[in-house]
């Protein structure tokens, strides 16, 4: 075991709000329109934007003619790489916090043109209607090249990448002899999965407001998952002060990894206000939100030998997927296959091919969700072989410690997850063969499938101020893509220091606040939540040092952790008639104000020797039309276990919306790409499926126990990304139980199940 | 947005004679027409709003059918007492279209003459022989998932989109035009064409021509009928196929039918043969799925959507069946 630094006082509060099923405290804002989001604000002088993407995929620029977009009376300026003032030289200046190994791409650099959409000029005008219409009016010439947007023709060039993105480890050399130990396997399961490339398209376009000071300091509106990553690309790409910038995003209308790198807005929109000292904004079309990061397109295979009595004896899992010519992006995919189950002998192997498409981007569990499926589905026609149950053979493989290091789980509740959803489904009721259920026309099929996510921590600072009228605002650089940031990062402050929920205020989203990473990977709680509640700590010692210095102090003699914090009062634990209010403390003391600032790092002896992860268990219902192949999810169970459940309510939602998302990666979400033009041809709302209302039924979500005290200072993980894994393969296992029909491709449209029907 | 200029129609003789010049739209709901302005796909230098013309009522006909006015919102169309009870598949088929949203603007004689959501027709950075002539195909050889099975030529293989359409193509409905040569009839099997090597053109309509309203004849195949959308997510998605279906019976024989499908094809596709092939049989799936044939008896695959071909074979018998069924039929 190790020593876990113990932080006094945290959780001693009777009753206290963490855990507790808090309401949003942005929740008012955001249903009355004052929650403002980065296109929404303005000064007097605003100019807008609109970007030019380019009509081919590979090639160069000949020629730009920008008269007749000038000409018009209110465009103000066009910028091109002709016209564009010289910038930041080395790659480094470019990189941001989520830049993988390579050169990042820089817009308006030259006359190349390395993928579809790329942007090629952006217009300046007085109104937005006025620069979209310049922006059609701006004549380029091309001379294209060749492309290649095929994975599945180019898979043959791929290369094995390093470590060459933080956050992903290269896959751990085989253990044992896996292809022989399949080869002598007397049950075997050897199959090809493909994933299709899936764009992020949050609710919010992108888009950056550059505010432009009359002092010549810029405020930055910008979509982002981390203002600090893009005040610091900010300021390398343009020369700037730190000082003569800030960037914002208080509110940010969902992301899901699309605001993890700055994006070519943000650039864009900076250009223009520094060069015409002037306030801008640039916001993306929906077409051009499939100009850059995606979850990549992706060919995996899994080949799964057994015993009869349905021991794992070896494991394969092979993926290649795409990146760009200038970056390797990785999400290596096939780690989790070698953590999930016991077995001796596995390999496991990640390649990249190099296509000319923007660099893929962390689409929520970015790896995960795109690989265990392909697990998972494979797990399932591992039990159909057997005449096993799905569930019985996950628990006969179960691996107690990670098989990947042989390290222990810092926690792993994973078969309660199966116990505990298996019986809130009704899994025991199942017909184990296929085709055996049905509704009238309906197939019934149910299918289950487990899910693993890293729990991962990184390092944060907050700052605490807390008034002599007892409010508290605490503040760290972080965001809120909708996750619940604000009122969780506030549940923890009034939990440490005994203070009702509307007494704090957490502050956000502001590069000048103290540093924070960037919000994703599902570190959000883990990281900032252990600063704050570090600086909490922090405040209270200080509470407790003034409280005892007084006359007459009823905490005299009393040691910091017996006293509790609570109703905004310090009390004597074993003697709670001897108390005192925070705000007669700090009066008594002439105390106006506390100021304090602390970091919160992750406990890396622990980590060293443990695997931090969250788990899940996912079951499904499906009903599918015996003649027309339509697939109906009708029913979803998630049990989840990721440590101490900060917010139920906020937590409950995080994973509803991420059992969403997986029905539209089980069923919907698609990129169709035309090779012969290298474009992306479905770009909008309308053509770009994700489900609707009427797709998703009511999502049972059960929260497993899991204590874990090495994880942090909190004990909990966190939830924004574990939902969203498993479900695909889930909803394939039902359709295969419903109709017999075995669909490896995501996503699973009807013409797939109705090709096998027939 | 490129520059144009506005003006609201005071009559529709009015809105006909502004009309005239080239260049010109009118707009109605404007939920298809704006939406294309802005991708830059349609460029009208002018603008002619129709939208507050008194022809939006819904009224009965001197033959016992329903008026509907070009004018009338598809949510009000849907929803009226009258085309509930005496053409529920025209009800279900507008209501299986669009969002309430866009249900709520849309007019019906702006739904006959929206455009196909073709992916190249929307991108003009590709080719598209509808929104330029001559510049060639995209989707022949592209992505045609959502393109024609039937009735496509060599020079586009989109699809009409509407649901509307589909179940008004199978109850024999009647546009009515004004326009500068004055009023006329249109059945609505001559409304819309096949691509040709004119895939530019979606209608007979000619310039200056305002579509006043939709007549309904009385026939509306209440008690067997139904119209059968399949698509890609539960709701806002366009047809894959669908399909409009009423049958007339006595006892367990078809004594009329009607079969339109939609999804499929430049226009609404029917075919009498079909429909032929159907009357004085049987009310079963072996009778429906041998009309189903010959209507699709010329049906061809692209790439990405050869499954439609079987699909709508599927979809034909099962609408047809829940047709029969529908009113104390015997199952069959
Ligand atoms: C996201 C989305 C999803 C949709 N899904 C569906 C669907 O599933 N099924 C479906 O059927 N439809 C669907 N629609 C299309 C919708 O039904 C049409 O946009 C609508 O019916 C058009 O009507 P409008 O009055 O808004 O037409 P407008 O946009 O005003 O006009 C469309 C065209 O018709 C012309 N026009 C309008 N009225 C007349 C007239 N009286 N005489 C002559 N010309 C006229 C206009 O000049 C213009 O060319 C969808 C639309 C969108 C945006
Ligand atoms: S199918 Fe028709 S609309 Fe589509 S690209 Fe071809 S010509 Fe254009």
């Amino acid at each position: 075991m190790i020593a876990i630094p113990s932080i006094p006082g945290f959780l001693t509060a009777p009753n206290g709000p963490i855990g507790k099923p808090v309401s949003r405290v942005d929740g008012r804002k955001k249903v009355t329109g004052n929650a403002h989001y980065a296109a929404e604000f303005t000064l007097p002088d605003l100019a807008h934007g609109y970007i030019v993407s380019s009509a081919i995929t590979r090639g160069r620029i000949t020629r730009i003619d920008t008269a007749a977009a000038l000409a018009l009376p209110g465009v103000i300026h066009v910028f091109t790489h002709e016209n564009r003032p010289s910038l930041a030289w080395f790659d480094r200046k470019w990189k941001d916090d989520d830049a993988p190994k390579g050169a990042p791409f820089r817009p308006l650099y030259d006359a190349e043109i390395h993928h579809a959409l790329q942007p090629v000029a952006l217009v300046i005008a007085e109104s937005f209607e006025l620069a979209r219409y310049a922006a059609r009016l701006v004549h380029i010439e091309y001379e294209a090249a060749p492309h290649q947007t095929d994975l599945r023709a180019n898979r043959a060039n791929s290369f094995t990448p390093g470590k060459d993105k933080g956050g992903f480890q290269p896959p751990p050399k085989p253990r044992g002899n896996p292809e022989q130990a399949f080869l002598e396997s007397p049950v075997q399961v050897d199959a090809e999965f493909t994933q299709a490339a899936e764009y992020h398209n949050p609710m919010e376009m992108h888009a950056t407001t550059v505010l432009h000071h009359d002092d010549g300091t810029l405020t930055v509106h910008d979509k982002t998952q981390g203002a600090q990553n893009c005040h610091t690309y900010v300021c390398n790409v343009f020369g700037l002060a730190k000082s003569a910038v800030r960037v914002m995003s208080p509110f940010v209308g969902g992301a899901f990894g699309s605001g993890l790198r700055p994006q070519h807005q943000l650039f864009m929109a900076m250009l223009a206000a520094t060069q015409l000292k002037r306030s801008i904004r640039v916001e993306l079309s929906r077409p051009q939100m499939f100009s850059f990061g995606h979850r990549p397109e992706t060919i995996q295979r899994v080949a799964l030998g057994a015993d009869r009595d349905g021991t794992l004896r070896a494991l394969i899992h092979e993926a290649v997927q795409e990146s760009s010519r200038n970056e390797n992006y990785v999400e290596i995919v096939v780690n989790w296959s070698g953590q999930q189950y016991k077995c001796d002998n596995v390999r496991l192997d990640y390649k990249l091919t190099r296509l000319d498409v923007h660099t893929p981007l962390d689409q929520r569990a970015p790896g995960a969700a795109t690989g265990v499926p392909a697990l998972e589905i494979a797990m399932d026609e591992l039990a159909c072989k057997l005449g096993m149950d799905p569930l019985e053979l996950r628990l006969k493989n179960y691996a107690e410690t990670d098989p990947n290091t042989g390290n222990p789980f810092s926690s792993k509740e994973l078969r309660g997850c199966f116990q505990q959803g298996a019986e809130r489904f009704g899994w025991a009721k199942r017909s184990p063969a296929p085709r055996s259920m049905r509704d009238g026309r309906e197939l019934i099929g149910w299918g289950m499938a487990a899910g693993v996510w890293d729990a991962m921590q990184g390092q944060a600072a907050a700052k605490a101020v807390l008034g002599v009228d007892g409010k508290l605002v605490v503040s760290s650089a972080t965001a809120d893509i909708g996750t619940g940031t604000y009122t969780v990062m506030t549940q923890i402050a009034a939990d440490v220091l005994g203070l009702p929920i509307d007494d704090v205020t957490f502050c956000l989203g502001d590069s000048s606040l103290p540093t924070a990473p960037i919000e994703g990977g599902s570190w959000t709680v883990s990281t900032v939540g252990s600063a704050v509640k570090a600086v909490c700590d922090r405040v209270r010692s200080q509470l407790v040092t003034l409280a005892r210095k007084l006359d007459d102090s009823p905490l005299t003699g009393v040691a910091e952790e017996d006293v509790l914090f609570a109703d905004g009062h310090l009390i004597v634990r074993d003697d709670r008639s001897r108390r005192l209010s925070i705000t007669d403390a700090m009066r008594g003391s002439g105390t106006l104000s506390i100021e304090e600032e602390a970091r919160a790092l992750p406990y890396l002896l622990a980590r060293a020797r443990h695997t931090f992860a969250t788990h899940s268990a996912v079951f499904v219902e499906v009903r599918v039309d015996e003649d027309l192949g339509t697939i109906r999810v009708s029913r979803v169970v998630s049990a989840i276990a990721a440590g101490r459940i900060i917010n139920p309510k906020t937590a409950r939602s995080q994973i509803q919306g991420a059992v969403v998302w997986g029905i539209g990666m089980g069923l919907e979400e698609e990129a169709f790409t035309d090779h012969r033009l290298g474009r992306v041809m479905n770009h909008d709302y309308a053509e770009y499926h994700v489900p609707v209302n009427a797709d998703v039924p009511e999502i049972d979500v059960l929260f497993v126990d899991e204590h874990d005290d090495m994880v942090n200072a909190l004990g909990a993980k966190g939830v924004g990304e574990i939902g969203i894994v498993g479900v695909p393969a889930a909803i394939a296992n039902a359709i295969h139980h419903a109709t017999g029909v075995r669909v490896r491709d995501f996503p699973i449209t009807l013409d797939k199940v109705l090709a096998g029907l027939r | 947005m490129r520059s144009f200029t506005y003006a609201r129609a005071a009559s529709a003789a009015d809105a006909v004679g502004r009309a005239g010049a080239s260049g010109t739209a009118f707009v109605a709901g404007g939920t298809n027409l704006l939406d294309l302005m802005k991708a830059d796909v349609l460029r009208p230098e002018g603008l002619v709003d129709i939208s507050r013309l008194p022809l939006d009522r819904i009224e009965e006909t001197a033959e016992g059918g329903l008026r509907l006015g070009a004018l009338a919102r598809n949510a009000d169309t849907a929803y009226d007492e009258r085309v509930q009870t005496r053409y529920p598949m025209l009800s279900k088929a507008i209501l299986a279209g669009a969002s309430a949203q866009l249900r709520n603007m849309a007019t019906n004689g702006g739904n006959l003459l929206q455009r196909t959501r073709c992916y190249y027709f929307y991108d003009t950075a590709t080719p598209c022989n509808k929104r330029e002539p001559g510049s060639g195909c995209g989707a022949i050889g592209g992505v045609n998932r959502i393109h024609a099975i039937l009735g496509a030529s060599d020079r586009c293989i989109a699809v009409h989109p509407s649901d509307l359409c589909v179940a008004l193509a199978a109850l024999d409905a009647v546009v009515q035009v004004t326009g500068p040569d004055g009023e006329r009839s249109i059945p609505f099997a001559d409304f819309h064409r096949l691509p040709g090597d004119r895939p530019e053109i979606d209608t007979v309509l000619r310039p200056g021509d305002l579509v006043t309203a939709i007549d309904l004849p009385a026939k509306g195949f209440a008690e067997h009928s139904t119209y059968l959308k399949i698509r890609d997510r539960a709701s806002y998605a366009f047809a894959l196929v669908s399909v409009a279906a009423g049958l007339e019976l006595d006892g367990g024989t078809v004594r009329d039918a009607r079969l339109a499908l939609g999804g499929v094809a430049h226009k609404p596709w029917r075919d009498p043969e079909a429909e032929a092939a159907l009357v004085g049989k049987p009310a079963t799936p072996d009778r429906f799925r041998a009309a189903a044939r010959v209507l699709l008896r010329d049906a061809k695959g692209h790439e990405h959507n050869s499954f439609k071909i079987e699909l709508a074979e599927r979809a034909i018998v099962r609408a047809l069946t829940e047709a029969a069924e529908r009113k104390g039929a015997p199952r069959p």
